[in-house]
């Protein structure tokens, strides 16, 4: 099964005109996704040719939901039209809405999202690398030749350290990986994903990722304590950061003495969760951690 | 982008907030004929993007212009928690009856807005969360409704301000929304000896990711205040912090730099070596990107080693050996540093065989990230 991306999901791609909507609506076909058409304003009709298929156009959600039954979206439409993209999505019924785009104002995604939740609508993103369920469907840009179908899940702020991890730990394989960004709203949470994990009956194991800026990883430390009793194991980026300066993704920030590394770290330990120094280590304390678990059992 | 308060009234005054703007001086030369302008009794307070001026001796009451003059001297060049004072503003005094705390924030946890407020201003309000948290009123805000004039009333109700704050609490929204700003922060808000209600002190931040919907804002850059080789990197488009370590770091992707900086930390502990920057170089590491980014690292006199630290995921580890060869032979004898580059994912192995074929002396491929770092970290050592 995997969470929120299965072989039935049925995706269209917004901004599959532009280039790099066609080079990842190519990847996700490679990876056998069931993209049933691309979403650009004003080219509704046309098609795109890809390998295998011709995928059609067309010009509003609302149109690829109609004609093409669509229940995901992935939305690769610059930061100033990712707005009114997602409101559009939303408003065509489409429950799952991935938000590839980098650089969306954080009114924005504010506005869409509190628009998303109105309409139990869930919203991935924005500024992620997306979710992969491997060998039955990819919506988004994590390559997936990486590792494939398992029993590990992977929730991670990080696109490049949610590859890393899948690098790491490719001969056991995933039922879905997901990056979940790491702006100061997204809309998926860590908690959101593990809960997910915990109720998946072909997840065994979870690796949480996380990195300053915030207080995610704490309240998910809180809550893997309360409700997760498969094994987790975590790794926190950012204990070098210094205060006050912005790492790379907008959300990662230490402000003051909050949001650090070191409290993150602190919090997933106190709720039992092992967290490695490298994210080598981590993918090693999750090996004994399932070793151990299946001497036992 | 932080603001500094003299910028944070600016945008305060374009949307009706009351505020005093004075005058801003560079110079403490100047400063007796702007005291006299505002009427000889001024306030002196340094302009740095941080927190506690106050405590650190940053702002200070002159009664006269001559007073004013000598205020500003000593503050203009002082250090306030590294952040050298360049400017003043001279404010006049103000004849204050009550100082209230006033923020709009993004509330990352629930994914929505927050107001913060209380009668008890003119201090840190993290200290009054911990010596009266009851005199501290918290309500959130629908992303989807905003602050209407409901909203601002319920506002001015939970906090205890008097009824005629809620128009000053609207115009803050607008510049909270209008300004695309991730934080808006008076503190104080005061009321003054007339009745009238005034923003004394200013602190904005504004949303990077909103700056293409807001050209006027470019002239808020502290171009003067920032680092050097951080200007450098902006300039050529390049995510770039300082840090004051040793071992120079290239990566792609925010996370794995990230994390690269405490890799190498961890394995440099041992010889107190550090990280010296981050730097991201994101998905297309082209030549020229790697060319820029080598060049910004290298120029660091305290760099000793570099690691570069890539995981290919969308971008092919041949187009980032390439980018590796072409960098260094553009640099030339500007490159002068050990290089230890560790490569992983989409055709890693082709990757690895261009640079064992350009088998450039100062470049060393290792295996693993954790291998790698350590060896960076012995060669900074």
């Amino acid at each position: 099964m995997g969470i929120f991306l299965t072989e039935k999901s049925r995706v269209v791609v917004q901004g599959m005109t532009g280039s790099e909507g066609q080079k990842h609506t190519s990847r996700m076909l490679a990876a056998g996704t069931n993209v049933v058409g691309g979403v650009t304003p004003g080219k509704g009709g046309q098609s795109v040719d890809f390998a295998r298929r011709s995928i059609p156009v067309y010009g509003s959600c609302a149109d690829a939901v109609k004609a093409a039954d669509a229940d995901v979206s992935v939305v690769f439409v610059p930061p100033r039209f990712t707005r009114g993209a997602v409101i559009e999505a939303v408003d065509a019924g489409i429950p799952l809405v991935v938000v590839i785009t980098e650089g969306v104002p954080v009114h924005d995604t504010a506005a869409f999202f509190a628009h998303a939740q109105a309409n139990g609508t869930r919203v991935i993103g924005p500024n992620c690398p997306g979710i992969i369920s491997p060998g039955r469907a990819n919506a988004g840009i994590i390559p997936a030749d990486i590792a494939g179908q398992g029993r590990i899940g992977l929730v991670s702020k990080s696109g490049t350290l949610t590859y890393q991890m899948m690098y790491e730990l490719r001969d056991f394989g995933f039922s879905t990986a997901i990056g979940i960004g790491g702006d100061p709203i997204i809309g998926t949470t860590h908690i959101d994903a593990l809960r997910a994990f915990q109720d998946d009956p072909d997840t065994d194991a979870i690796v949480m990722i996380g990195e300053i800026g915030g207080d995610a990883e704490e309240r998910a430390a809180a809550f893997i304590k309360e409700n997760v009793t498969k094994p987790v194991v975590g790794y926190v980026a950012g204990f070098t950061a210094p205060e006050g300066k912005t790492m790379g993704h907008a959300g990662a920030i230490v402000s003051g003495s909050s949001g650090t590394a070191a409290a993150k770290q602190e919090a997933l330990e106190a709720a039992g969760v092992r967290v490695g120094k490298t994210p080598t280590e981590t993918a090693h304390l999750l090996r004994t951690t399932l070793s151990s678990t299946h001497q036992s059992a | 982008m932080d603001l500094m308060e003299y910028q944070a009234k600016e945008l305060f005054a374009r949307h009706g907030v009351p505020v005093t703007l004075g005058r801003v001086i560079e110079d403490a030369a100047d400063a007796a004929d702007a005291a006299r302008e505002l009427g000889g009794r001024v306030v002196v307070k340094a302009q740095v993007k941080t927190g506690g001026r106050g405590k650190a001796g940053g702002v200070k009451l002159a009664a006269t212009p001559d007073e004013a003059q000598a205020k500003a001297a000593e503050i203009l060049g002082m250090d306030i928690k590294g952040h050298t004072v360049q400017r003043v503003l001279l404010a006049p005094a103000a004849d204050i009856a009550e100082e209230y705390y006033f923020s709009f924030l993004v509330d990352r946890a629930n994914r929505e807005y927050l107001c913060i407020a209380s009668t008890e201003g003119g201090v840190e309000i993290e200290e009054v969360a911990h010596t009266n948290p009851d005199a501290i009123a918290k309500v959130s805000i629908d992303p989807a409704i905003g602050v209407d004039k409901a909203k601002a009333a319920e506002i001015v109700t939970a906090a205890g301000f008097p009824a005629e704050a809620s128009v000053v609490v609207q115009r803050l929204w607008d510049v909270f929304i209008a300004e695309d700003a991730s934080l808006v922060e008076v503190n104080p808000l005061v009321k003054l000896g007339d009745g009238s209600l005034e923003a004394l002190d200013g602190k904005v931040t504004l949303d990077d990711n909103a700056a293409y919907r807001h050209p006027d804002h470019t002239g808020f850059d502290d171009k003067a205040a920032a680092d050097p080789l951080e200007a450098e990197a902006q300039a050529k488009g390049l995510n770039y912090v300082k840090l004051d370590g040793s071992v120079g770091i290239i990566g792609n992707g925010a996370g794995l730099v990230m994390s690269t900086l405490d890799v190498v930390a961890y394995a440099g502990s041992p010889y107190g070596v550090k990280p010296a920057n981050f730097l991201d170089i994101g998905g297309g590491a082209s030549a020229e990107v790697m060319a820029n980014g080598l060049g910004i690292i290298l120029s660091d006199p305290q760099v000793r080693s570099v690691f570069v630290n890539v995981f290919g995921g969308i971008t092919s580890c041949d187009a980032v050996s390439n980018g590796i060869v072409q960098a260094l032979a553009l640099l030339g004898d500007q490159a002068d540093k050990p290089l230890v580059v560790r490569l992983d994912g989409n055709n890693v192995e082709e990757g690895r065989r261009i640079l064992a074929k350009a088998n450039h002396p100062l470049v060393t491929v290792v295996d693993t990230m954790d291998g790698a770092a350590a060896r960076a970290a012995e060669l900074a050592a």
